[in-house]
């Protein structure tokens, strides 16, 4: 922070820079804020990210490719499987394998079982933070019979390790499927129960609603990506506008917020995209479990590949945004150069620009709209 | 959309407030009784619990546990054979596929055996393990296995989750029958594996006992000493 010019501050005004975190249980992990206040009112809060780094971009360049894998569901730990899922296609197009349609609906049906984990957890902890604490134990409860699905189908709760390059590791466990729709159709009504719970509450509405506004032009301009663009207004998906996987073979809706409780870009418009967007994931893996080919698991790959020179880059959409990474090879069996781009960071760069005139209470509140997820952040 | 947002405005009843005040009350207090007097249904799958009296969704953990499934990653484990030596062959493929770099094995010749090798040592560093199951996957002779269910426990020292051949080496020498980690069918007939089965220890304590192996042991001693004898 050596290089971080601060403002002088206005003594008589009663300004005071307050350290808002690191270890703060509303900042969504290790993050910290240098938050300029006067009275409740924010001058400027500026995000100071780094602590979480574990130099899981060098890492990449130190191992092989098959060997990233594991490190990969440390990028983001509430959706690893997106960020397997990333970083198998990359490398995928390096060595250009064709990945079977099976393992790609396996694929789909995984990636959306965690986005639903993941959003659970966004829209918990988010209702928590505003000081609504009972909506959290309903939404952890979802998650963990969730958990234990995804247990059974990868051997881990979290740190997933599903997704291989060419296709994934395992195939549905026995009796698994009827599990996940008899889990989808408790969903469902849970969903429903989730908005009289808090969606409808007048509180709550009130508390969100046009705080904090994201407008399209800022969204765009500050690279923000999933929930928090379409919160903003933005109709844009990149499983139905840049389709990858068996995403073109699912018919879905890609939920956009048109100010439910005031404004287009308030954090309520961010976190009910959210919430239909869990529905929507539902719709998918229906469909996906329905329409399920056989066939293989994986595709032909070698054990110790080693791609021509060149480089690629992916794009999934991720629990947080667009993922991508960009591999650089040079011909041996090491990347010479890997690159995570994640959405938590780029919601990290509006945060400056919002604060200003915000109330220091709804600084949580745009943290927690933003579902920013501090290890990656910082990666 | 699957579904809108039922937003619509209080009727007269709910604006007049406290009948719905008390209709919360009323349910609150008439779950906590149901909840407090009427015993949880132990099932540790929750959705297939009876909810009729008791709607509690927890499970009680150090005295209940949900068992893991089949294929879950837990302590590595060495799968002896039926007469209670390793399977492993020292081939190197775990410590070759691992990204963690966290096994070490030194190769030693089976006596009386032109071909055989065997494992003088295998020491798995749990403290550097990502826990990925690459070496299990790797493995040519479903020697090393991840199906203990188990936790590496907490130990008071380092060395204490370094696990040598002896702790590891633990088990029943079978494959099990719906083994997502078994790529290759087993070779063994249907009487073969139950003999395997009656004959085999059972998961001991030996593993979960830090002081049963030799203090001060680390990989990277170990690999610090073949080195030098190599050197030398």
């Amino acid at each position: 922070m050596s290089k971080l010019v601060l403002r002088r501050l206005d003594r008589n005004n009663e300004e005071m820079l307050i350290n808002f975190g690191p270890q703060h249980p509303s900042t969504h992990g290790v993050l910290n804020f240098l938050v300029e206040t006067d009275g409740e009112v924010m001058r400027r809060a500026i995000p100071d990210i780094g602590y979480l780094h574990r130099s899981l971009e060098k890492i990449g360049e130190m191992v092989q490719y098959p060997g990233y894998m594991p490190y990969t569901d440390r990028i983001d730990y509430l959706a690893a499987m997106f960020a397997n899922e990333g970083y198998a296609i990359a490398v995928e197009r390096l060595l250009k394998i064709e990945v079977p349609k099976r393992a790609q609906y396996l694929r789909a049906i995984s990636c959306e079982l965690n986005r639903i984990t993941s959003h659970l957890v966004s829209i918990g902890t988010m209702a928590t933070d505003i000081g609504a604490v009972t909506p959290l134990v309903y939404a952890l409860r979802e998650r963990e019979l969730l958990n234990d699905l995804l247990e059974a189908l990868c051997g881990a709760r979290l740190t997933y390790n599903y997704h291989r390059i060419g296709g994934v590791a395992f195939d549905m466990p026995e009796g698994w499927r009827d599990k996940v729709l008899a889990y989808l159709d408790r969903l469902d009504s849970s969903i429903q129960e989730w908005d009289r719970l808090i969606s409808t509450n007048e509180i709550y509405r009130k508390r969100l609603g046009g705080v904090a506004v994201i407008s399209r032009a800022q969204a765009i301009d500050y690279g923000l990506s999933g929930p928090n663009l379409r919160g903003s207004g933005v109709d844009w998906d990149l499983r139905r506008d840049v389709p990858y996987g068996a995403y073109p073979d699912f018919s879905f809706e890609v939920p956009v917020g048109c100010g439910w409780a005031g404004v287009v870009g308030d954090c309520y418009d961010r976190y009910y995209v959210r919430v239909l967007e869990m529905a929507q994931s539902s719709r998918i893996i229906r469909q996906a479990l329905e329409k399920m080919p056989d066939g293989e698991l994986t595709a032909k790959v070698s054990r110790k590949p080693k791609p021509e020179a060149g480089e690629v880059q992916s794009r999934i959409e991720s629990a947080r945004g667009e993922l991508a990474y960009y591999l650089v090879s040079d011909g041996t069996e090491r990347p010479y150069r890997l690159r995570a781009r994640t959405g938590s960071f780029m919601a990290m760069g509006i945060i400056e620009d919002i604060s200003p005139g915000l109330m220091v209470a709804d600084l949580v509140a745009l943290i927690a709209s933003l579902d920013v997820v501090a290890p990656e952040t910082d990666r | 959309m699957p579904y809108t947002i039922d937003n619509r405005p209080a009727d007269v009843r709910e604006s007049l407030y406290f009948p719905e005040i008390f209709q919360a009350i009323g349910l609150v207090v008439k779950t906590f009784w149901r909840n407090a007097f009427f015993s949880r249904d132990p099932n540790p799958d929750i959705l297939e619990r009876d909810r009729t009296h008791n709607r509690v969704a927890t499970v009680q953990y150090p005295e209940e546990k949900v068992p893991y499934p089949i294929g879950y990653r837990g302590l590595h484990r060495l799968v002896p054979r039926a007469d209670g030596s390793p399977r492993c062959v020292a081939c190197y493929m775990c410590a070759t596929a691992c990204p963690a770099q966290c096994i070490y094995i030194e190769a030693g010749e089976v006596e009386g055996d032109p071909i055989e090798k065997y494992p003088v040592k295998f020491v798995i560093d749990e403290l550097r393990c990502v826990v990925c199951g690459f070496c299990v996957e790797a493995c040519p002779k479903d020697a090393i296995r991840m199906d203990t269910g188990e936790h590496p426990t907490a130990t008071y020292t380092r060395e204490g989750q370094i696990y040598d051949e002896k702790r590891l080496l633990r088990g029943p020498p079978v494959s099990y029958e719906k083994d997502p980690w078994l790529v290759r069918p087993s070779r063994l007939t249907d009487a073969a594996l139950a003999a395997d089965r009656a004959a085999a220890r059972p998961f001991s304590s030996l593993g979960a006992d830090e002081y049963s192996q030799t203090p001060g042991f680390s990989s990277r001693t170990l690999a610090a000493e073949a080195k030098g004898r190599s050197g030398a």
